[in-house]
């Protein structure tokens, strides 16, 4: 009997070990950022959006099985010039009014290659932007950094996980002027996305 | 009042050049802010924050040169000191 419990115990303690830790991408610091880009004639059109959350599961000793959910705000997407900022938000772009959230849900990992505290891989999920949701497939980079979060957070104890993907999507699929103005902005849409997220222990 | 027109016409535009020279030549559109990126040492992760900064594009030269055409414009309307002198 005691062995049993011995056994127990310790295939508890193996598996809270081994159990995915869930990674905030409430950002503090204010580094956390997406960045997008659009061709246009006289000169592309460059952004950003500062306005990010979300939250991913991720074990360490099993990245493969990483799921998560990482929201934009709209209305946090920002460009240089007043008045492109203002079509961008408007209701013949983006109508952040009406949809306050671009979203991007992984729900599972392909391709998954890990090199020390890197691992590469092809994330597939629900991108949702304008209303509309495509199911994507993005090449994503997930940088593990272990008790790293009081380097960055003084006080927190945790770890860091910072993700980086680079894709493009095609603004049409979302319904974003569809069919116009393809000699003024291009439809395809280059999006960069770079966060970390923190994991404080327990 | 026309040459007072043709004059503020020439000075718009040269004001206008001047200023878009001065404030780095930009090509593209005017921009209100500048991004500015800022390294995150411990994520490597580069931060953009954006700070005021005025930078007139080809579209403020553009409105000038167009401001420059109506004031051009309007000296037709006026005949010349000189055109009036001689008819009296």
């Amino acid at each position: 009997m005691k062995l049993n419990h011995l056994l127990l115990l310790t295939s508890l303690s193996i598996s809270a070990y081994a159990a995915p830790q869930s990674f905030d991408f409430k950002d503090p610091k204010g580094v956390n950022n997406a960045i997008f880009k659009l061709d246009a004639p006289l000169e592309s059109i460059n952004g950003s959006a500062s306005g990010i959350t979300g939250t991913v599961s991720f074990d360490p000793e099993n990245p493969a099985a990483t799921t998560g959910k990482i929201v934009v705000a709209s209305e946090s997407l920002t460009v240089p010039n007043p008045m492109q900022k203002e079509h961008l938000h408007g209701a013949n772009w983006l109508e952040v009014a009406k949809y306050p959230e671009i979203t991007f849900e992984a729900k599972s990992l392909a391709n998954v290659k890990t090199d020390g505290n890197v691992t590469t891989a092809d994330a597939t999920g629900t991108f949702t932007l304008h209303g509309v949701s495509k199911e994507l497939t993005v090449p994503i980079k997930l940088t593990y950094l272990k008790d790293k979060l009081s380097a960055r957070v003084p006080n927190l104890k945790g770890d860091l996980l910072v993700v980086r993907a680079n894709f493009t999507i095609n603004r049409e699929d979302f319904n974003i002027q569809k069919g116009q103005y393809e000699d003024k902005v291009s439809p395809t849409i280059d999006l960069s996305l770079a966060i970390a997220g923190a994991s404080i222990a327990q | 009042m026309k040459r007072a027109l043709i004059r503020l016409a020439v000075l718009v535009v040269l004001a206008a050049v001047v200023t878009w020279v001065a404030t780095g030549a930009n090509r593209g559109w005017t921009k209100t802010s500048q991004s500015v990126k800022t390294l995150d040492p411990v994520t490597g992760i580069e931060g953009i924050t954006y700070q005021s900064k005025f930078s007139p594009g080809v579209d403020f030269l553009g409105a000038a040169l167009a401001a420059a055409g109506l004031l051009a414009g309007a000296s037709l309307l006026f005949r010349n000191k000189n055109q009036t002198n001689d008819k009296n």
